[in-house]
């Protein structure tokens, strides 16, 4: 990606970020949001983690197909173990990486 | 002279009290943002491009996402699109947040918006509902915690150098990093339920559609879904 096209990308990206962020806040108004699309709202942040996980966990790239026997699902496992019973991010991603880092080692 | 003179000590009295506010923040941002930026490193980004990442964009989340993507070789409209949907919940907090800036010029408004994140949200509002909490001290929480993520994320990238590729499971580093995310989003059933069908739909999408359409596709239908189940389980539950 040339410098020019990454900074249009960063500009486009800020300008989808700031504008969510800004405009409730600007208009005076001052109108709740229909509560039907706050709550559709609050669903989307898990459906997007999600949805960007399951490929690489289920899913093998080239060609797309699914799969049960990814390195990447086995070391999900104990990291999605680490992340509910501790609920620290950096210690998820230690525990991640190694479990990953063995399993690599080891099949 | 003497009138403007204090009203600059009031000033100056409400930025101290925001920073004395926003170091918790700010420590927590340091090593979230050293790992974005030894990821960031790890996709390819030089620090001028991970300054113009976190000074453009600012939103923690959405850049992990976005560097992710951008390893992947995901297209612009792939990043851009999912970007905005993964920041749009900031729509319900600005919204909230309006209710603390009644008459406030929009000047400061937009400027304010800019620091809008989940942990300075999070700070702002406990502080303006206990009440004595100046919107500067606010608006300095915000930029106090930007400028520390700046620094933090290049300063990252420059670690990053040091890091060999494949180090130790680093391509682990950011999956494991999402899945945790997912763990904090999982505040109830229903949660659960959306984030299953999304990766439901993800996956067959993804075997389906070209390119990272899967992410927004698959988000969007599941988010839906898991409105439409919440809202018909609750109608019979209430008339049950």
């Amino acid at each position: 990606m040339s410098s020019r096209d990454f900074l249009f990308l960063m500009i486009a990206m800020g300008a989808v970020t700031y504008l969510p962020r800004m405009i409730p806040l600007v208009m005076l108004s001052r109108r709740a949001l229909p509560p039907w699309f706050a709550e559709w709202l609050e669903l989307i942040p898990a459906a997007i983690l999600s949805a960007l996980i399951a490929p690489t966990l289920f899913a093998q790239s080239a060609p797309r197909i699914f799969t049960l026997g990814k390195i990447e699902l086995l070391a999900a496992i104990p990291a999605l173990l680490c992340a509910v019973k501790t609920r620290s991010l950096a210690g998820t991603v230690v525990v991640g990486m190694l479990c990953y880092w063995v399993l690599g080692l080891v099949m | 002279m003497n009138c403007c003179q204090s009203n600059n000590e009031k000033q100056t009295g409400r930025v101290k009290a925001g920073l004395a506010a926003s170091w918790p923040i700010c420590l927590g941002f340091v090593p979230i943002a050293l790992s974005l930026g030894v990821l960031a490193q790890k996709a390819g980004l030089v620090p001028w491009q991970m300054a113009a990442m976190s000074l453009l964009v600012f939103a923690g989340g959405s850049q992990f996402i976005a560097v992710a993507m951008l390893a992947a070789d995901a297209s612009m409209t792939a990043i851009i699109s999912t970007t905005f949907m993964v920041n749009l919940r900031h729509l319900l907090m600005s919204s909230a947040m309006a209710v603390h800036f009644p008459g406030v010029s929009r000047r400061f408004l937009t400027l304010f918006a800019y620091g809008l994140t989940d942990e300075s949200f999070a700070l702002n509002m406990a502080r303006f509902n206990q009440g004595g909490w100046s919107r500067f001290s606010a608006l300095t929480v915000n930029h106090a915690t930007n400028a520390v993520w700046v620094v933090g994320t290049v300063l990252g990238v420059y670690l990053g150098q040091l890091v060999p590729p494949g180090a130790a499971g680093v391509d682990f580093a950011l999956t494991g990093m999402f899945i945790c995310l997912l763990v904090f989003q999982l505040r109830g059933p229903i949660f659960t339920i959306t984030a299953l069908i999304a990766a439901a739909c993800s996956i067959v999408a993804y075997m389906w559609l070209p390119g990272n359409a899967y992410v927004i596709v698959a988000s969007c239908l599941a988010a839906t879904i898991g409105l439409i189940l919440k809202r018909t389980l609750l109608k019979r539950r209430i008339t049950a």
